[in-house]
């Protein structure tokens, strides 16, 4: 092994006479073996096997099941809008398809992008290329809309990381979470793109019954083409949006209503009857529903939860605290009542909309996130009550664990602060009583002595 | 007043709770609000009386004089519900039992048998005693020969401190290091050993300055180290408490029951003489986990004894001290080791200095892992002539977590009583981040751990350096009220107050070396802190 990763080192382009490709033959050959480094000769000798690589990697691992219910997802709401195999598992070929034309280039912008810019930055700093991109290249296809458009994507990955994250020092000092960075500022710049009933759905030139579809070469040529020679199913180009579909999700239910429910069979606007008109419990709960590309399918989330949860590598305090603030101001809501959408029992809130995935893989990111123990039960409670107050109360925009983490992500360096405040002062007082206590003993001990 | 706002947390999460089972009979009530505020304060005030009524029986009972640490309050605590339970020998005797800390799990404890080694040189290694200048005025040649006990250097800013030989023979080199350092006063050993006489002070009837200056005469000042700093005692001061822990938790430690067996007589004569030195008084930190405890420990006299129990760093002193009685700003503690109490001891009784002692010689490298009788400054390449298997070792004095590389011409350092051999990890590891190879000791459950497996470790970095990106690990391993983490940030930054703040003076090297271990980042915590405790040094 180490002959095969010496021989490899030998094409290392070299520091000196060109930092760029050295900076990237290290990083791939880094990536490929772990580096044959020693430790110092005081210090620790033993160091622990876990690197920063191997913990990113694991959260990558913990949302690989996302990717794959995401991609099939894609293609799944894309049939549905059409009236066309609605039932889950009819036309699996096409809609895995479907989804992979839609998901590559955009997981591809979002890494080629971010990427490029890490390396260039690391090159220009002259040190490693470090792993924090790996966690947010990965997060990011998995919270957009699965037709946003790839240079709007780019545009924001570079300013997610250029200005979330480079400008404040690169990986581990960034203050806000660079993939929710990079949603918002779509969410901000083009807010249509990613926001309302229409975005949520790929495929389509239109929402209202009759629009046609919006296909490209790669469904009516290249797909097409080999599924003829399978003799399975192909696309239709001529299929067209179904009577009644909507493509919200069931937080623009909850929030605004159904508005393409026959006429006089929903009273109130909005609400859990407005969201069960459309999508059963059930359905929400396995994910076979419009949303981003990776938040939908619950129990594949809580796989990922699982696997962060039993690694410890995301932190149970934070996931935990801000399941209870979550809970406690949707127990508010349900007590005060005065509006439809807070009616909705809390319960419910947990798989509507995205709460699981941000509080497993957005909230718990240990950079931007509260560092001391005790300040991340005060960070996760206060993201659960600030996300369910965005959510619930906000007439625009029915989710809320974006904006809510960036906002607790901006707070985290204060509640530290107050944490460790908390802690000096209490060494202050505990010196202060030694002191007193050491004049008594003074005496008393000469006594002893002689 | 912890214990209050975890019951306080329980209560309103028990509210919590019940609110839901309430909220679903009403649509849009109001009066149902009303009902849940209600119940939300009675509750309160409910939590509220039962606070104070634990404070007030708390109070009486500190006046009444009861050990803060028994708990007088109607609820259990967390930690006695869920703590390990205490082995008989330690039980009742307010044992602090540590869940956090790690357990580095390597091949290569020593036995429990005691070898007698040949060795033929030993060195006073200066650079040992922090806190001196680096070039010290030696006052014997080359060539002389001198006895154990007699005087051989003292550092000019402090020259009522002596530096004594260790051995008696001929003194034969002098080695210097960087910038003309003296690190080595070499001592080839007599096979019969001569000892300098002293009149030692009766150690019933004396006084402190007697012991003070007998120790800095014949030598034994130099056992004490001061924290905040860990440097060489202030003779002009006098330390708030000593502290002295009976028991090594680091990875393959020595076992010093073994080395205290039979000498129960010299550890409580070490005890009496510091007991001297300082206004309040000496703890001895024993441990409670340990079933087969020496008698000479559980019977130790002169001290105050305080039980630890839990896993590595709970036997380190730091530890101990934090929850003894921690040092705060403008404090001075002195801690000593075991085995040096009992040369001191030894030395008031025989009026000898003779600083024979335990090393244990562990690690994967070595063919025979056990302990042997030697003195301090032993020569590293007699002490494992033989022993060694494997020409890519780094032999250390000390342990994995603390100890400095040493070649075969080195010598122990005289803090250390251990040697630990560990196989060199200069190797590339393919795919590293998700498979590796062999089994290796970690904080992290991604590598599984079957049982009592026992790792042969080696010094790979298992990764690159990277900055602070995880939290809350260092937290998990130091069972001490302090934050690692931002205490490092802190001194990067060199924020004085910050440092101070944050609790630097309670900290040494060892204290945070299995913090170093764990950390992710791979960072060099050890030596972040010294650099951070020599700013806060120059400062004062």
């Amino acid at each position: 092994m180490s002959k095969l990763a010496e021989n490899i080192k030998k094409l290392d382009p070299g520091k000196k006479e060109s930092p760029f490709l050295h900076t990237l033959f290290d990083g791939f050959f880094t990536f490929l073996f772990t580096p044959n480094h020693t430790t110092d000769e005081s210090g620790v000798h033993v160091r622990d096997g876990m690197d920063l690589k191997r913990t990113m990697i694991h959260v990558v691992l913990a949302m690989q099941a996302c990717y794959l219910f995401g991609t099939y997802n894609i293609g799944h709401q894309h049939f549905v809008a059409i009236g066309e195999y609605t039932g889950f598992l009819e036309g699996i070929h096409l809609k895995l398809a479907y989804g992979l034309v839609k998901l590559l280039p955009i997981f591809i912008v979002a890494n080629v992008v971010g990427l490029a810019i890490e390396f260039w930055f690391a090159a220009k700093k002259g040190h490693g290329i470090e792993e924090g991109y790996l966690v947010s290249g990965a997060l990011i296809p998995l919270i957009m809309p699965p037709d946003i458009p790839l240079w709007i994507l780019a545009i924001s990955v570079a300013f997610a990381v250029i200005i979330g994250k480079e400008a404040f020092g690169g990986t581990g000092m960034n203050i806000l979470n660079v993939a929710l960075l990079c949603r918002a500022f779509i969410f901000f710049a083009y807010p249509t793109t990613i926001s309302g009933d229409e975005a949520w759905v790929a495929g389509l030139e239109g929402f209202a019954a009759g629009s046609p579809v919006d296909y490209s070469w790669w469904q009516t040529g290249f797909f097409n083409g080999i599924f003829e020679n399978l003799g399975w199913a192909t696309y239709n180009a001529s299929a067209v949006v179904v009577d009644g579909y909507s493509g919200a999700t069931p937080l623009i239910l909850a929030a605004n209503g159904n508005s393409f429910a026959a006429e006089g069979t929903l009273a109130a606007a909005g609400g859990w009857e407005a969201v069960t008109s459309v999508y059963s419990p059930l359905q929400m709960f396995w994910g076979a529903i419009p949303g981003s590309i990776g938040e939908s399918c619950k129990p594949l989330i809580i796989v990922g939860i699982l696997i962060l949860l039993s690694s410890k590598i995301a932190s149970w305090r934070i996931m935990l605290s801000m399941f209870l603030g979550m809970m406690f101001t949707g127990m508010i809501m349900n007590a005060m009542g005065t509006s439809p959408f807070m009616t909705v029992p809390w319960y419910y809130h947990i798989y509507m909309g995205s709460f699981l995935f941000a509080m497993a893989f957005m909230a718990t990111d240990p950079v931007t996130a509260s560092s001391t123990n005790t300040g991340k039960w005060f960070y996760g409670f206060f993201i659960g009550m600030v996300g369910m107050i965005v959510r619930v109360w906000n007439p625009a925009y029915p989710e809320g664990w974006m904006l809510a983490i960036l906002f607790m992500n901006v707070f985290a360096p204060l509640i530290d602060h107050m944490v460790l405040d908390a802690n000096i002062s209490r060494r202050l007082k505990r010196a202060k009583k030694s002191v007193a206590e050491s004049v008594s003993v003074e005496q008393t001990m000469v006594e002893k002595v002689h | 007043m912890k214990n209050g706002l975890i019951r306080l947390t329980l209560i309103i999460t028990a509210v919590a709770i019940s609110l839901p089972l309430q909220a679903q009979t009403g649509q849009y009530g109001s009066s149902l609000l009303i009902t849940v505020l209600a119940a939300i304060v009675v509750l309160l005030i409910l939590g509220a009386v039962t606070l104070v009524g634990e404070n007030v029986v708390s109070m009486e009972a500190q006046k009444a004089g009861v050990d803060e640490e028994v708990n007088m309050g109607i609820f259990p605590s967390v930690n006695e519900l869920f703590a390990p339970k205490v082995p008989a020998h330690a039980a009742g005797k307010g044992a602090k039992v540590f869940t956090k800390g790690f357990e580095l799990d390597l091949v290569g404890d020593a036995d429990n048998q005691i070898q007698d080694i040949h060795v033929k040189t030993f060195a006073l290694q200066p650079t040992d005693y922090r806190g001196n200048a680096p070039i010290p005025k030696v006052v014997v040649n080359e060539g002389d020969s001198v006895k154990a006990g007699d005087v051989i250097y003292y550092d000019k800013s402090n020259p009522d401190v002596k530096y004594v030989a260790p051995v008696s023979g001929e003194y034969i080199k002098l080695n210097r290091g960087a910038k003309r350092a003296i690190i080595e006063l070499v001592f080839l050993a007599d096979k019969e050993q001569q000892y300098k006489k002293f009149a030692a002070p009766d150690l019933d009837k004396t006084n402190r300055e007697a012991v003070k200056s007998f120790m800095l005469e014949s030598g034994a000042w130099t056992l004490l180290r001061q924290r905040p700093f860990n440097v060489v005692a202030d003779p002009k001061l006098t330390p708030k408490n000593i502290f002295v822990s009976s028991f090594d938790s680091a990875p393959l430690s020595p076992n010093l029951n073994l080395a205290v067996a039979g000498r129960g007589d010299d550890l409580n004569a070490g005890l009496e003489a510091l007991g001297y030195l300082t206004s309040g008084n000496v703890y001895l930190g024993l441990n409670a986990g340990d079933e087969s405890i020496a008698a000479e420990f559980a019977n130790a006299e002169n001290c105050v004894k305080k039980y630890f129990m839990g896993k590595h760093p709970a036997g380190n002193v730091g530890v101990q001290i934090h929850h003894t009685a921690p040092i705060g700003s403008g404090d001075t503690v002195f801690t000593v080791n075991l085995q040096d109490v009992l040369t001191i001891g030894n030395l008031f009784l025989e009026g000898v200095w003779d600083t024979t002692k335990l090393v244990a010689l562990t690690g994967s490298e070595f063919k025979n892992q056990t302990h042997v009788r030697t003195k301090s400054g032993a020569n590293i390449g007699d002490l494992i002539s033989g022993n060694l298997t494997n020409d890519n070792a780094r032999v250390l004095s000390g342990d994995v977590l603390t100890g400095k590389k040493k070649t075969a011409d080195q010598f122990l350092n005289v803090w250390d009583d251990q040697v630990t051999s560990l196989e060199e990890g200069d190797y590339y590891e393919m795919f590293g981040w998700i498979l590796p190879q062999h089994g290796r000791p970690s904080l992290s459950p991604t590598f599984f751990k079957f049982g009592d497996t026992k790792f042969k470790a080696d010094t790979n970095m298992h990764g690159e350096r990277r900055a602070f990106v995880m939290s809350g690990q260092y937290e998990d391993v130091l069972p001490m009220d302090i934050y690692p983490q931002h205490l490092m940030k802190a001194i990067l930054a060199n924020d004085f107050e910050q440092m101070e703040g944050l609790g630097i003076y309670e900290l040494v090297e060892e204290d945070i070396a299995i913090c170093e271990f764990v950390c992710t980042s791979k960072q060099p915590l050890q030596k972040i802190l010294r650099d951070g405790l020599d700013y806060v040094q120059e400062q004062m």
